[in-house]
């Protein structure tokens, strides 16, 4: 066996750890070979598989005026992916404008009533709790993975570490840096606060999920 | 939020709590739930390792507390923060209400802070004419209601659906269902529209980083996230406890934090925030930040050799979580802000005195507390140093004070004994119960049959008790406790006997005396260390090899409280360490020195259930001994539902909270009937007291015996 080959061995139980633990939390995990398997993944999740609704979650919830009044405002099917390189950016920009769907990188402060797909690479991923990291400064990756309905995030399987102490040199380097905002998300959001019973997407996005890169 | 005048006065708010079924419902649910979901999180690490890491990270932290908060100031600043130190809930309210005044803030939205909760902030920027809104879930729905937190991490458990309902009608103003998830979505499109509109976010903080400047906030909703993002400004308010020196030490409470708190692997959300970030809104595109660390009586705590401890405190909310009385009267009626054990101990150095002095006499002592605590608190001896601070600041009162000095003169408190003995042979029936409870006792005391004191004690039996050869090459001394010398002397007389049939070589000191507890849970320190002396005196002069007791408080408090109380005196702390390295319960004696065997027994598969002693299994961590020993000794053993939950007894706590120990009582009264067992054994006087008293006034056949007692009527020798 070459170096590669036995590397990507040892890499497996992390990588199936990272899996299960994931999926405890709810999050949905596939695996995929380049990164032309996220963008259909995501166009896939958008249109083909009804992700992206011009109804926003709550809104047909009874609302007040002031709440109903945000209601109105989203009129595209929008996935926003502040973080890729150009060249990613434009593949999954024409995928979008060959569905139809608006694709984003800045702005987002426009869009605070909610968009549908926040599309983001991890920069590291924790299998001892299913978490992903993300080093996000700049303010439309951070707001692309909260107010979205559905987070579409690729972890390179060569990322994934044990746990939090085995990538401490890097978080640490994100955490120095200034500004920084270092996010570790696990699931969907959360609550649990009325009578103990779990429901996703209180504030932040309803599904995660996570498409592991082969690299 | 717990505001009694005094005992009679929070007594009777209680009872409001013991009245509402849905919370008790609630908070049973979620006690079972809860040890469940935090073992499994646990289940593949060494949980002791985890803590003792978390324990010295924050001891680190306290003991360069001066130095870690310079060093967090110089790097926060150089990213762009303005760090602020209030000495007070007030001074750090005012600080905030400029920060938004500077600003021209109109809108306010929070994420969740017990902290912000401690120094009433919204009150304060109410008062300065500013709009705020919570937006963690719980939070809103509290604040909705004005109402303070009934959990550290749950703040609204103690609120059905149906009242949630109710509220969002009233807040959308149109009619909402009970259903969970839409009530969830409601709030979601709610409190989005109130993120867009606010124009300054605060937030609490779980770590504050030196050597990096970052704060670490850990969440479930998200909410957080965008309080941090979107507005404009943003002010973290933090306790200065919250700091750590490095990003390592965060990371390992991290890993203990949401475990601890709610069984999760890890929280949905960690967010690491460092200096000023990019903010569309703000002017030249960068977030104005503040972070206010906030002293109020947090550094006196961090001086203090006893309370210095409380630093650990990562808030999780597990001693609430596992509290027998919290379980019962929730977290309105458990604290004033702070909530759990930790709250009653929080309350006295934050809020003073006069808020902490009845919520801190609600502690049944039972240790569970302590078992989960995420940074190995002391809890339970913490909130005694609380009473006994109490007691020095105010007065002792004139109860504890003759208690205490009935204590310390033995002769005269054998000689109370006596006549208590006396004046109760009228009231006492033939199974020795009082049949009507002298006038001292309430009628709240009725829940359960009280035992008469013993014609003799076993102080005077001794004498003619067979103490067999004592050829085994063992000697041990017998330490009675009052309960078992002057109400069950049957007990020791049982042990005996197992003790003579194999050879131990037995003395009983007759200066021996109460082992401290009662007047050591009353906070009175001077009298505790007194008795303490009496009775290592009182061992030492026989060579012995072990201190055997029966009574698993008196030998956690002997074994494990003397050397603590003693620790500062250095020839007797010596004695003390000495006395308690021999002292052992009775199970782990008969089963683990003694070796006693299933062929040295006999009789009938009677079903028995066991109820472990807090002080037992907690205290001294011993688990199997007695139930070894059960089923040595021919039992048909069933192990009780929750069989390591409190009796309710709590030796003065069932005086003062008679209401509370009846209720934990039959709980466990239920637990134990549904085993089917026609025996209960236990191992500690003070339970069988309440055990039996309870099952006598249900009219159950169950039998309560000491385990002593059991394995001497089923020995062949004996």
């Amino acid at each position: 066996m070459d170096n590669g080959a036995e590397e990507q061995k040892e890499r497996q139980p992390l990588r199936e750890q990272f899996r299960e633990m994931a999926e405890a939390v709810s999050a949905t995990v596939r695996q995929i070979h380049d990164f032309g398997e996220a963008v259909a993944y995501a166009v896939d999740l958008c249109g083909g598989r009804g992700g992206c609704r011009l109804a926003i979650s709550g809104c047909e919830e009874k609302l007040s005026r002031a709440a109903d009044g945000l209601c109105r405002i989203k009129d595209e099917k929008i996935i926003a992916a502040a973080g890729l390189s150009e060249k990613r950016y434009r593949e999954l920009e024409r995928s979008c404008a060959n569905q139809g769907f608006t694709c984003l990188r800045s702005g987002l402060r426009s869009h605070l009533e909610g968009i549908d797909i926040g599309f983001t690479v991890a920069d590291l991923a924790i299998a001892e709790t299913g978490t992903v990291v993300l080093d996000c400064p700049g303010e439309d990756l951070r707001l692309s993975t909260m107010i979205c309905e559905y987070h579409v995030c690729v972890v390179n399987q060569s990322r994934i570490v044990k746990d939090a102490f085995a990538a401490e040199a890097r978080l640490k380097e994100f955490m120095s840096r200034a500004p920084g905002y270092t996010a570790f998300i696990t699931g969907a959001s959360r609550t649990a606060d009325i009578e103990r019973v779990l429901a996703l997407g209180v504030h932040g996005p309803l599904e995660v999920h996570l498409l592991i890169l082969e690299d | 939020m717990q505001d009694a005048k005094d005992l009679k006065e929070y007594r009777r708010q209680m009872h409001e709590s013991l009245d509402n079924e849905f919370l008790r419902k609630t908070l049973d649910t979620f006690a079972v739930a809860y040890r469940a979901g935090r073992a499994k999180a646990f289940a593949p690490f060494d949980v002791a390792e985890l803590v003792a890491d978390v324990a010295r990270s924050k001891d680190e932290a306290r003991s360069r507390i001066g130095e870690l908060y310079l060093e967090f100031k110089r790097k926060a600043e150089e990213a762009g923060v303005k760090v602020h130190f209030a000495a007070d809930a007030a001074e750090a309210n005012e600080v905030i209400v400029a920060i938004a005044r500077e600003n021209g803030v109109k809108m306010v939205i929070k994420s969740k802070s017990m902290t912000a909760e401690e120094t009433l902030l919204n009150h304060a920027l109410e008062d300065g004419d500013l709009e705020v809104v919570e937006t963690d879930l719980g939070e809103w729905i509290i604040q909705l209601r004005h109402e303070g937190p009934s959990h550290m991490v749950m703040p609204a458990i103690h609120l059905s659906r149906y009242q949630v309902g109710e509220l969002f009608t009233r807040v959308t103003g149109k009619e909402q269902q009970s259903d969970i998830e839409k009530l969830v979505k409601v709030a979601r499109r709610e409190l989005r529209e109130k993120f867009v509109r606010a124009d300054m976010g605060i937030t609490g903080a779980n770590f504050a980083v030196a050597e990096t400047g970052a704060i670490g906030l850990v969440t479930n909703e998200g909410n957080a996230r965008l309080v941090t993002t979107l507005p404009r400004v943003h002010v973290a308010l933090m306790g200065i406890d919250k700091l750590v020196a490095r990003t390592t030490d965060a990371l390992k409470i991290l890993k203990v934090l949401p475990r601890n708190a709610t069984g999760q692997n890890i929280t949905s959300y960690v967010s690491w925030i460092t200096g000023a970030n990019e903010c569309g809104p703000a002017q030249g595109g960068k977030k104005i930040t503040h972070f206010v660390f906030l002293d109020n009586g947090r550094l006196e705590m961090a001086a203090d050799p006893l309370f210095s401890q409380v630093f650990r405190c990562v808030r999780c909310g597990a001693c609430a979580n596992v509290c027998p009385v919290y379980r019962l009267v929730g977290g309105h009626k458990m604290g004033h802000i702070y909530i759990g054990a930790i709250g009653l101990i929080l309350t006295h150095f934050f809020h003073g005195a006069q808020k902490s002095k009845n919520l801190v006499q609600n502690c049944i002592n039972c240790e569970a507390c302590k078992e989960v605590c995420a940074g190995g608190i002391d809890l339970p001896r913490l909130i005694q140093g609380v009473r006994a601070r109490i007691l020095d600041e105010t007065k002792h009162p004139l109860p504890n004070l003759l208690l205490g000095k009935v204590l310390a003169n033995r002769k005269l408190f054998h000689t109370l004994l006596r006549t208590a003995n006396r004046a109760e042979r009228p009231v006492a029936d033939h199974e020795g119960f009082i049949r009507h409870l002298p006038m001292i006792f309430f009628k709240e005391h009725d829940y359960k049959a009280v035992p008469a004191v013993a014609r003799s004690p076993f102080r005077d039996r001794w004498p003619g008790i067979s103490k067999g050869p004592g050829t085994s090459g063992l000697k041990v001394g017998l330490f009675t406790g009052c309960v078992q010398d002057f109400v069950y002397p049957e007990q020791m007389e049982a042990a005996a006997r197992i003790f003579a049939a194999r050879g131990v070589a037995m003395s009983f000191p007759m200066s021996q005396s109460c082992c401290g507890l009662p007047v050591q849970m009353m906070g009175e320190t001077q009298a505790a260390r007194n008795v303490a002396v009496q009775n290592i005196r009182a061992f030492e002069k026989d060579n012995l090899d072990h201190i055997v007791t029966l009574c698993a408080s008196c030998a956690s408090h002997l074994k494990i409280n003397y050397p603590v109380i003693l620790d500062g005196e250095s020839k007797m702390g010596e004695k003390a360490r000495a006395f308690a390295a021999k002292v052992i319960d009775f199970s782990s004696f008969a089963n683990d020195v003694l070796g006693l065997e299933a062929g040295e027994f006999s009789g009938e598969a009677v079903r028995a259930t066991f109820h472990a002693p807090c002080h037992l299994c907690r205290g001294l961590g011993v688990h199997e001994a007695p139930r070894s020993l059960i089923r040595a000794a021919g039992f048909d053993f069933r192990e009780a539902d929750e069989s390591e939950v409190c009796c309710g007894f709590g030796g003065t706590f069932s005086i003062k909270f008679p209401e509370l120990s009846a209720r934990i009582l039959n709980k466990k009264l239920e637990k134990v009937e549904e085993t089917g067992a026609s025996i209960l054994l236990t191992d500690c006087p003070g339970c069988i007291l309440q055990l039996r008293g309870g099952l006598r006034k249900r009219g159950s056949p169950i039998r309560v015996m000491h385990t002593a007692e059991a394995l001497a009527a089923r020995m062949r020798k004996v």
